[in-house]
């Protein structure tokens, strides 16, 4: 955030004058690499499709109502409600929601088992929990599937144990992609919480026990309002890229499964190749994440007043 | 340190017939580290106890025990009669009174008042009027809906004694309260705490390194160092009849002589100083003729009169004014330094600057020895 930057005092202790000009190379690759791609996306959801890609520079409605509503062939009929996009986008809110509460329940007592180990051990567990993010993406999704395939080593020692007598059908599930989407964004759960957690003053929670409080009271009543803008930001780095997330879903989901990262994908690299319809589903989408972080924003400032 | 003359004799003397809290025989070990050598002391009821000594003698320990913060190694803790060792802080009738307050920071002053009171399940008619006569107490009537960030660290000081209070325990635990605050406001302070523990009649347990709080508040003191228990008594007692060297160092300013033992007749002994001089003095424990020690003479018992005047001579090395009174360092023949303290109301007796010889003058009474 650009406050953060401002000026204050240098470790030497003499003061310093602001200098706006340290963030000009910020805001030229936002503005460049953010802003106008945006703008374009903006406007090409606006615009007639060309077929195998690209845009003809018509005005049209039509990607926004081919994702709302189904017309007839001739056009005749009432329009009714299109449900593919529409059950896309659900499932998209569902699954990020879900892989946010799955990462919370994780990550919220691993945070805090970090936060209480002495200070030169915390650097070995963050450290850890950074690990997985040595690998790329794409590679750790796709192990996922090698896991959890019908002849992978989860359902072959399942079955090896004779726990289960047929593999459990688990590629291409919703199951998998929720997998694949809390794996994925765990630690962005993590070092928040850990972070809050950390600055968490422990003598609170003696006082509140001193002062008769059972722990679960100590939990609710002391230590979340404490810790509930960590939460809150953990939340908001989970659920933002898992609502957009393509590649769990592309590799661990299948066709049936498609969360609205994966309708966009189609849209401009896969079969569709309608850039409009991809376009405005991109619209959709960051309207979203921008309702999630308004509600973040507002829960933020809630907290300091 | 004598391990154990020292403790057992002072338990013994402060048996009490009905204690608000008897510690037994505490120890606490955090790995190989043992920071309470079995700690034992007996609190009276409505008293205002401190527990006094340096950092890491372990007070602040003792006090998390009695709290419950932590689990004790062994021995027992009753509060008036009951042994509460086992239980968790939660479910011990005693409140405390933190180092740095550990308000609630996302809760009003009255919320903070009220959280013990609504965690007691006390009805919500009862409540508002207990918190209101609690801040009243504190004078932070007006202040019921501030944060406590909006407070300055006094108000936030009175916020966690209400808090504290507001329960209504037996007994109050306070963790080095006024350390956070500024001298001209602990001054006032101390007096204030004082008087609310006179006024609510609630046992005090205070701990603190700053001996002037404990000896300007304090019923009795308990003086601890090095996780041991090493003189229980009133501020007068310790700072007449000190036990030990480590008890007559720490509490005010003292001469120590290494002495010999020559005579014993009951607590009054005859003592050789390095000089050879002969001095009576008085012991609170076990002497015995022969054996080497200390003992402990305060500089404001101590005169410097004419050369050729006093029990010793010496040469006079430096005069500090001190406003109220002028401390002089006086170097003996034999190399000892001795300062003696004379209040500036009277007049010099004798008219001496640094350099000069001067005679030594102990009052009678006022040598201690020491076992140590």
């Amino acid at each position: 955030m650009a406050g953060a930057v401002g000026g204050g005092k240098s470790v030497s202790g003499v003061y310093r004058p602001v200098r706006p000009w340290l963030l000009l190379p910020s805001w030229l690759v936002i503005g460049f690499f953010l802003l106008v791609p945006v703008g374009i996306m903006l406007v090409y959801s606006f615009l007639t499709k060309e077929f195998r890609g690209g845009v003809i520079w018509d005005f049209s409605l039509a990607a926004y109502d081919q994702f709302v509503f189904d017309r007839g062939i001739f056009g005749d009929d009432p329009p009714s409600i299109e449900w593919t996009y529409i059950t896309i986008i659900a499932r998209s809110v569902i699954q990020a929601a879900i892989a946010t509460l799955v990462c919370l329940i994780i990550g919220f007592p691993t945070a805090f088992f970090i936060a209480t180990r002495p200070p030169e051990t915390r650097t070995i567990w963050l450290f850890l929990v950074t690990v997985p993010y040595w690998v790329n993406l794409l590679i750790r999704t796709m192990s996922m599937k090698f896991l959890i395939r019908d002849n992978g080593p989860l359902n072959e020692g399942l079955m090896a144990l004779g726990v289960i007598s047929e593999p459990l059908p688990l590629v291409n599930t919703d199951l998998a992609v929720q997998l694949g989407l809390f794996y994925s964004y765990l630690p962005f759960m993590v070092l928040p919480i850990y972070a809050a957690v950390e600055r968490y003053n422990f003598a609170l929670s003696e006082a509140a026990a001193d002062l008769y409080a059972d722990r679960w009271t100590i939990l609710r009543r002391v230590v979340l309002p404490a810790v509930g803008p960590g939460i809150a930001a953990g939340c908001i780095l989970v659920f933002v890229p898992s609502l957009g997330a393509f590649l769990a879903p592309d590799l661990l989901g299948g066709a049936k499964n498609w969360m609205i990262g994966s309708l966009i994908e189609d849209q401009f690299k896969g079969a569709a190749g309608n850039w409009p319809f991809g376009a405005a589903a991109s619209m959709i989408l960051l309207t979203m994440v921008l309702i999630a972080l308004f509600f973040y924003a507002r829960s933020q400032s809630r907290e300091k007043t | 340190m004598g391990l154990d003359s020292p403790d057992s004799s002072t338990a013994a003397e402060t048996r009490l017939s009905n204690p608000a809290i008897s510690v037994r025989n505490v120890v606490k070990r955090y790995g190989s580290v043992t920071a309470l050598k079995g700690a034992s002391l007996e609190i009276a009821d409505n008293e205002f106890f401190t527990l006094l000594g340096p950092s890491g003698c372990g007070k602040t320990t003792l006090l998390r025990l009695i709290a419950g913060f932590e689990d004790i190694t062994e021995g027992e803790i009753r509060l008036f009669g009951d042994e509460i060792a086992s239980l968790p802080p939660n479910r011990r009738p005693v409140n405390t009174v933190f180092q740095q307050y550990a308000l609630f920071p996302h809760m009003t002053v009255a919320e903070n008042v009220a959280f013990g009171l609504i965690c007691l399940k006390h009805p919500k008619a009862e409540i508002e009027p207990r918190v209101n006569a609690m801040l009243d107490l504190v004078k932070l009537g007006a202040y019921a809906g501030r944060k406590p960030s909006q407070l300055s660290g006094g108000q936030q000081q009175r916020v966690a004694l209400a808090r504290a209070m507001a329960p209504g325990p037996k007994v109050l635990l306070l963790d080095e309260p006024l350390s956070a605050l500024d001298l001209k406001l602990r001054q006032a302070m101390r007096v204030e705490l004082k008087q609310l523990q006179q006024d609510t009649g609630i046992t005090f347990v205070f701990v603190t390194h700053d001996q002037e709080e404990a000896l300007t508040m304090s019923d009795r003191i308990a003086i601890m160092s090095d996780g041991e228990i090493q003189q229980t008594g009133s501020a007068h007692d310790i700072y007449e009849n000190p036990v030990n060297r480590f008890v007559a160092d720490f509490i005010g300013e003292t001469n120590l002589l290494d002495v010999q033992v020559e005579m014993v007749d009951g607590s009054t002994c005859q003592c050789r100083l390095p000089g050879g001089v002969m001095v009576e003095a008085k012991s609170s424990g076990q002497a015995t003729a022969g054996k080497s020690g200390h003992v402990s003479i305060r500089p404001e018992r101590v005169a410097i009169t004419a050369s050729g005047t006093g029990l010793i001579e010496g040469t006079i090395e430096r005069q500090i004014y001190l406003g109220t009174d002028t401390q002089h360092l006086i170097r003996l023949d034999d190399g000892t330094l001795i300062t003696a303290r004379a209040q500036n109301a009277h007049q010099a007796t004798v008219d001496l600057s640094p350099g000069d010889r001067a005679g030594i003058s102990i009052d009678p009474g006022a040598v201690r020895l020491l076992i140590d």
